[in-house]
């Protein structure tokens, strides 16, 4: 009896280690994309090989070369320095709308599934209202009133990714506080804090990840879209979704390096968010199970 | 003061569950009414009784078992008593104080947590599977006693030893044990706080016959060590006669007998016993009614 017990325990702990650590290419390329795109911005002045703000007329619009390596925009400016400097606001906004409005929604959501009740059905009910709000035409209503730069659209942004995330983090919550592991830390004395911090948060932090990374790249693209709009930070600050606009008028004179690079920027940051989210998420429904 | 002092006493336990009528389920909830908190008007809520005038006294250090067909309260009666669902109707005393559901702050339930505590049935989801068993041990400890380090961790070997774990299991996480040793492991977070009663919820009835009387002996060599009280909730009346003193049978929410083991099992009163002993027939038992009149299965509602 004591020998199927100790058989027991080691054969299932090989096994959850070994599909465990399975290394997965998808997860390892764009985790190392994303690491090198966060630690290019943030070195930015080291990396760029030169000032993303100094050109001279007399260089504009020239093709990729060796001084340049992907060209120049119409001022003469370096395009490649520009995409790198573009990559400190280009991420710090997105990542300020997800830190914000996965806190926020973490938080109630977290407190809708404790207290149940009148508590829950009023913020779902605001949130399923807010839900049905675009979020550029809420970030368009807050450069309206507060002006154009980048607080004010990562704000409206942020209050426009609250109701998703924590509609999906509020289902998760509440599926692990009607677990007995909840009710068995209730019975022994636990206060509600603890109960919440302590079990059900850890417990709903991978789909939290999840989601998090997955409406990153929604915020870039909606960021981007405000800045392109002209409505997000102004020129000449490097961003991409203002280079995509400010190169636009190069694009018929057949220059379209500064559109086309900052377009292929947004676009490859955004599918290597989804594909590190969506490959995450189905990590967690196969390891759960 | 303790010595006469019932560990638990049960007076007159009820509970109605409100159920909303057939066909009008999804519609209530987002209707503005419901938002508001009152009970919708238009589709009037039938009640459910699934715990109907029920009492029973459990001494300090015996072991009462209830029995009963699926659905006929057992559950119910035992998260009433560890106050994880407030009673319609009815009192719960605990070593003789009575327990009030209007005062539930922290500090009351950390009180309560003291007297009673409660194993469940499935191993698998009763235990944080973030949490090792260390830690889930500690964090309980650490709650209910104002204890230095080295007392906390000397306690918690001690825990480990009683429930037959050892170190380097306390040191995983849940889903590297089996169910058994999970079982184990939820009877020595519940025997932490050094409870008065410990109820056992089925508390073995997912697991294998053989680990089954593991668990079986482990809970009544506790018993001696501890002095702990039982409220053994099963509808495995084999696994009733090794574990209790006493029965109380419940059907559809009410009791409709109780006595010593003994007497329940070998000359049950009420036909309902009869039967329900008579659906699982053992070598050494004295079925006293014919095969065909099973136990029902159906839940019982009062409403309809
Ligand atoms: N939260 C609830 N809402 C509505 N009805 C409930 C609720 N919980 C339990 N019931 C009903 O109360 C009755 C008693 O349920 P309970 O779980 O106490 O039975 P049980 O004796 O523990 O059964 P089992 O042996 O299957 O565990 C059942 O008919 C059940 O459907
Ligand atoms: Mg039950």
């Amino acid at each position: 009896m004591t020998s199927s017990l100790a058989s027991r325990g080691p054969l299932s702990r090989v096994r959850s280690r070994r599909s465990g650590s399975r290394v997965d290419t998808v997860v390892v390329v764009t985790g190392a994309f994303i690491a090198l795109l966060v630690i290019t911005a943030v070195f930015a002045p080291w990396i760029a090989p030169s000032d993303p703000n100094f050109g001279s007329i007399l260089s504009s619009n020239q093709g990729p070369s060796a001084a340049h390596l992907l060209g120049t925009d119409s001022f003469g400016r370096d395009i490649l320095s520009r995409l790198i400097y573009g990559a400190r606001l280009s991420l710090l906004g997105p990542a300020l709308i997800i830190v914000i409005s996965t806190s926020i929604g973490t938080v109630l959501a977290i407190a809708c599934a404790w207290f149940g009740g009148w508590f829950d059905q009023v913020v779902s009910r605001v949130a399923d209202i807010l839900f049905a709000f675009p979020g550029l035409i809420l970030a368009m209503l807050a450069v309206a009133m507060f002006g154009p730069g980048l607080v004010a659209p990562v704000i409206a942004l942020s209050i426009a990714y609250t109701p998703y995330l924590l509609r999906v983090i509020r289902s998760e919550a509440l599926r692990q506080r009607n677990l007995p592991y909840v009710a068995a830390c209730y019975v022994g004395g636990l206060s509600a804090r603890t109960i919440c911090t302590r079990h059900i948060l850890p417990n709903v932090t991978p789909l939290l990840i999840v989601q998090a990374t997955l409406s990153f790249g929604y915020a870039l693209v909606d960021l981007a879209a405000v800045s392109y709009l002209g409505l997000g930070v102004q020129p000449p600050t490097a961003e991409w979704g203002i280079m995509v606009s400010t190169g636009q008028s190069s694009i018929l004179a057949g220059h379209p390096q500064e559109s086309l690079f900052a377009g292929v920027m947004i676009i490859v940051t955004v599918v290597a968010f989804n594909l590190l989210g969506d490959r995450l998420a189905a990590r967690q429904s196969t390891g759960q199970s | 003061m303790t010595e006469n002092v019932p560990a638990l006493e049960v007076i007159g336990l009820r509970k109605e569950y409100r159920v909303r009528g057939a066909g009008s389920t999804t519609a209530v909830a987002s209707s503005g009414s419901a938002l508001l908190g009152h009970p919708s008007k238009r589709r009037a809520p039938t009640s459910l009784v699934a715990v109907d005038d029920v009492s029973f006294t459990v001494a300090q250090g015996r072991s009462l078992a209830v029995v009963g067909e699926s659905g006929s309260g057992k559950t119910t009666v035992a998260r009433m008593i560890v106050g994880l669902e407030r009673p319609t109707g009815g009192q719960v005393v605990v070593g003789g104080r009575q327990r009030s559901w209007n005062q539930m702050g922290s500090r009351e339930r950390r009180r309560r947590a003291r007297e009673v505590q409660i194993v469940f049935q499935d191993p698998y989801s009763s235990l944080d599977p973030r949490m090792t068993i260390r830690a889930c041990l500690d964090e309980v400890l650490r709650l209910h006693f104002d204890w230095p380090s080295e007392r906390i961790d000397a306690r918690i070997e001690e825990l480990l030893d009683q429930v037959g774990l050892d170190r380097r299991q306390a040191d995983g996480l849940p889903r590297s044990l089996s169910g058994g040793q999970r079982q184990r492991v939820a009877i020595a977070r519940a025997l932490a706080s050094e409870p008065r009663v410990l109820i056992c919820d089925e508390a073995v009835a997912s697991l294998d016959v053989s680990i089954q009387a593991q668990v079986l002996n482990l809970l009544s060599d506790i018993r001696e060590a501890t002095g702990v009280s039982y409220l053994f909730i099963s509808h495995d009346l084999a696994v009733v006669r090794q574990v209790s003193d006493d029965i109380v049978v419940m059907r559809r929410g009410q009791m409709v007998e109780s006595g010593p083991t003994e007497q329940i099992l070998t000359q049950p009163g009420d036909p309902y016993t009869q039967r329900l002993l008579a659906a699982i027939p053992r070598p050494g038992w004295h079925p006293t009614s014919s095969h065909d009149s099973g136990p029902e299965q159906t839940p019982s509602t009062e409403s309809s």
